[in-house]
């Protein structure tokens, strides 16, 4: 498969994610700077994280506006399979292609830790992968990861089954202890309506390979490697 | 050598940009707290928001106001999280 990394000024996961998808994959992966307005024919687009634009304004506020994001735009449109980790998913908030924002920590505290997740549903291309009861374990690095949508929204979310991911005990339950950064409901993650868009706080390209210590957030990348094989081919090509 | 000015600036829109009153607001409650501490009594709740100056070359304030509505709504402040309001002066 042929991944796009989107490279922002202070991106800084890009090469992170790249390695994952082409060395430990063993998939195309290249880095698309943010000037850029095609995707060059990509299977899959990731949002890395990082601190794009120095998170002036809000966090992926600018970014959002960048010529890549159009090209996004009409990607994620035609169905085509968007994941933003970190500052991803802020941008992809930002950029209207996820619900919800992402605020200050409720701690104020910029937290970097080890935190486990519960997978909600199997049912998107994100997460097809990851056996139902296991939970993962991912390193987590942001100040501004409190995931925030109305009560309306919050109830849409739910409702159509589009919270992918939830912060939880190591008993798998999602108590307040076990949520970093105040979001509501104990989101880490969630994809649109489409399924086709998903964004979490926590980055599994950091969590791929054992000698990290852990190797969990290979089951997201690999979920999604499974949905592109599943897919009839350009389909989505931009 | 002083450098010429393509424009003059006419206008001056300021904006004020708000936490929404659902959304917690985690930095002015520490701000309310640190002003309780330091004994400021009968401090009720502390929103931070943001500020923004922006120069205009327009000259006719109502298609300026248009243009900084559009651009906070779009741009300026997040509609799921914030709110705003300006003046053009």
């Amino acid at each position: 498969m042929n991944f796009a990394v989107l490279q922002f000024p202070a991106s800084n996961c890009d090469q992170d994610a790249v390695h994952v998808l082409r060395n430990v994959l063993g998939h195309s992966a290249r880095l698309l700077w943010h000037k850029e307005n095609s995707l060059g024919g990509a299977d899959a687009v990731i949002i890395p994280g990082g601190f794009s634009y120095g998170d002036y304004l809000r966090t992926g506020a600018i970014a959002r506006f960048s010529p890549v994001m159009e090209a996004v735009q009409t990607f994620a449109a035609n169905g085509g399979l968007v994941l933003g980790i970190c500052n991803g998913f802020q941008i992809l908030c930002e950029a209207g292609l996820l619900p919800g924002a992402l605020i200050r920590n409720r701690s104020l505290q910029f937290r970097c830790e080890q935190v486990f997740l519960k997978t909600i549903t199997t049912d998107s291309p994100f997460t097809r992968l990851v056996p139902p009861e296991k939970l993962l374990r991912l390193p987590i690095a942001h100040g501004e990861g409190c995931y925030f949508a109305d009560e309306e929204t919050l109830a849409k979310l739910s409702a159509g089954n589009q919270i992918l991911w939830r912060y939880v005990s190591v008993q798998g339950e999602a108590t307040e202890s076990a949520n970093p950064n105040g979001s509501l409901d104990n989101i880490a993650g969630i994809c649109n309506e489409g399924r086709n868009v998903a964004g979490l706080m926590p980055h599994p390209e950091r969590a791929s390979e054992p000698i990290l210590g852990c190797a969990d957030g290979r089951l997201i990348f690999e979920s999604l490697i499974h949905a592109l094989k599943q897919r009839p081919a350009a389909r989505t090509a931009a | 050598m002083r450098r010429s000015l393509d424009f003059s600036f006419a206008m001056k829109a300021k904006i004020i940009i708000t936490p929404k009153k659902a959304v917690v607001d985690p930095q002015g409650k520490t701000v309310q707290n640190a002003l309780a501490h330091m004994g400021y009594t009968g401090v009720g709740a502390v929103h931070v928001g943001k500020y923004l100056e922006i120069e205009l070359a327009e000259s006719d304030k109502e298609v300026a106001r248009r243009q900084i509505d559009d651009a906070c709504h779009k741009f300026l402040s997040n509609p799921v999280i914030e709110d705003y309001q300006f003046e053009i002066e």
